[in-house]
């Protein structure tokens, strides 16, 4: 058993410290890394200037500065607010984005726990988001906030359908839907009998991947589809009333999920931590590496409609969902099916 | 088992404070956001219990779905912060007597099922598996009798809700 510092670590209690404290650190780390690289340069490069380059080199530290920025501010509620609801609302999201670590594997290891319901999970967590949202919205007392938190919930649940019914199609393909289980069948697929990389769902469930990134591009409230937090309508929506600390909690609420969605993309359609041919600790080594860079392509799509596109109506948003995302979803899905039983 | 009875203490003292206070607090939204705390106790014991699959739904449908529609439903109409007095009626004591005979007819129906059985020490956790090939074979019928019934409530609500 290995010992540090004369402490048990194949002890239960100490492995579930380590991975929470280990999720703990992974939340804020990839908030920074998404929001650092894309938020901040891809898009001020995008728009030919440079963006924040003050703090650290090529302004690498600026968003550590803007969190301890936060900390330090003043905690205020809206004199009228509901001050329990309030201030337990950025909470609620957070938990959310918490959980959705729970199931993402990063090597053969590597995972908090492998759930047999695993995407399933994760689909039904990230689902407790709109719950905090809606929280935050009512308890600030200030009807933007409310009109941006009933937008958030009629999106959400909107958006909510056609990205589960995306991923059943992978399932489908898989049968499973453990994500440790989802990665080793791609690992073992074969590809018209050629089996060096595996089979990445994403060649045989492109429809699937294109569905789930749209839908998750609303899930997240990113443009297109921020009519929740239109700031020239809404001012910043369920956010507006929030400042310091509580607002952070929002902020690393959205990108930490941002960051687990592009992991559960990745894992999904693009293969997961697999490398081809590596095995054992190796693998635990290079998977978190793999898996990184992959997450980041599929941020890279996700942040790339998000500074291209103008915002939609609302209207035109429902219609998008109800009209052609879940009907395209469940054709999908029958096809799938089909072509399982039938092969 | 220890420490299974003793998470279980904990999550049914917090449903049952959670359920009081549903019906006994003065603000709707509040009562709603107990009803998230009760719900997701449900899910809780379901994880205790090794029903993984069904804690999820719990979970996705419950807490994700159908609270967020009640809360959506209560902010689009009225929701004011603070103390309403307006949201008890005269029927506490007829609630309360409804509320005991249920306790009473599920209590003697479970006890008369399962007497004395006790639950295996270390149960498996339920795969998902198991789950779908008892749902599509073995209950397949009446798996498609509630779909059918629930599509019905569907058409309905729908039909009533456009009057044109």
């Amino acid at each position: 058993m290995p010992l540090i510092l004369g402490v048990d670590l194949s002890a239960y209690w100490a492995t579930t410290l380590l991975k929470v404290l280990v999720v703990l650190g992974l939340i804020p780390a990839g908030a920074i890394i998404l929001g650092y690289v894309f938020l901040l340069k891809m898009m001020s490069h995008m728009q030919s200037r440079l963006g924040p380059m003050e703090a650290g080199p090529h302004g690498s530290l600026q968003l550590v500065a803007d969190g301890l920025k936060f900390i330090q501010k003043e905690d205020i509620f809206p004199e009228r607010s509901d001050r329990f609801v309030f201030a337990a609302a950025p909470i609620v999201v957070l938990l959310s984005t918490f959980l959705l670590y729970i199931v993402i594997p990063a090597g053969p290891r590597l995972i908090v726990e492998d759930l047999d319901t695993g995407i399933f999970f994760a689909l039904a967590v990230s689902s407790l988001s709109v719950l905090g949202i809606l929280m935050a919205g009512w308890a600030s007392a200030n009807k933007y906030s409310l009109i941006g938190a009933l937008r958030a919930a009629g999106q959400l649940i909107a958006y909510e359908l056609p990205l589960i019914l995306a991923v059943v199609g992978v399932v489908i393909q898989a049968g499973t839907m453990s994500l440790q289980g989802i990665v080793m069948a791609q690992a073992e697929g074969e590809i018209f009998g050629v089996g060096i990389i595996g089979n990445p769902f994403i060649f045989t469930q492109l429809i699937g991947f294109m569905l789930f990134l749209v839908a998750a591009q609303a899930e997240l409230t990113q443009a297109p589809f921020d009519m929740p937090v239109a700031e020239s309508e809404l001012v910043a929506g369920f956010m507006t009333e929030y400042t310091g600390f509580r607002f952070l909690f929002f902020f690393m609420g959205e990108f930490g999920t941002a960051f687990a969605f592009s992991a559960i993309g990745a894992t999904l359609f693009l293969g997961g931590w697999y490398v081809p041919g590596v095995e054992g600790t190796l693998a635990d080594v290079l998977g978190p590496l793999v898996l990184g860079a992959k997450i980041m392509a599929v941020a890279f799509f996700i942040f790339w409609f998000r500074f291209s596109y103008p915002r939609l109506r609302e209207d035109q948003l429902q219609a998008f969902a109800w009209k052609l995302l879940i009907p395209l979803a469940l054709v999908n899905i029958a096809v799938t099916g089909v072509l399982k039983v039938a092969f | 088992m220890v420490a299974q009875n003793l998470i279980f203490g904990v999550i049914a003292v917090a449903m049952g404070i959670a359920a009081i206070r549903v019906v006994t607090t003065q603000n709707i939204v509040h009562a709603a956001l107990y009803l998230v705390v009760v719900l997701a106790g449900v899910a809780a014991v379901y994880i205790l219990l090794a029903a993984e699959f069904t804690a999820v739904v719990q979970i996705l449908v419950y807490v994700g779905a159908i609270l967020v529609l009640f809360l959506f439903g209560i902010m689009l109409t009225r929701a004011p912060i603070g103390r309403t007095s307006d949201l008890d009626n005269d029927q506490r004591w007829l609630a309360l007597a409804v509320s005991l005979l249920l306790l009473g007819v599920l209590a003697g129906v479970l006890a008369d099922a399962f007497d004395d059985t006790k639950l295996p020490a270390d149960a498996a956790v339920q795969r998902s598996g198991e789950v779908g090939t008892s749902i599509f074979q073995v209950y397949v019928v009446p798996f498609e009798v509630i779909s059918v019934l629930l599509l019905a409530a569907l058409v309905g609500a729908v039909v009533i809700a456009r009057r044109d």
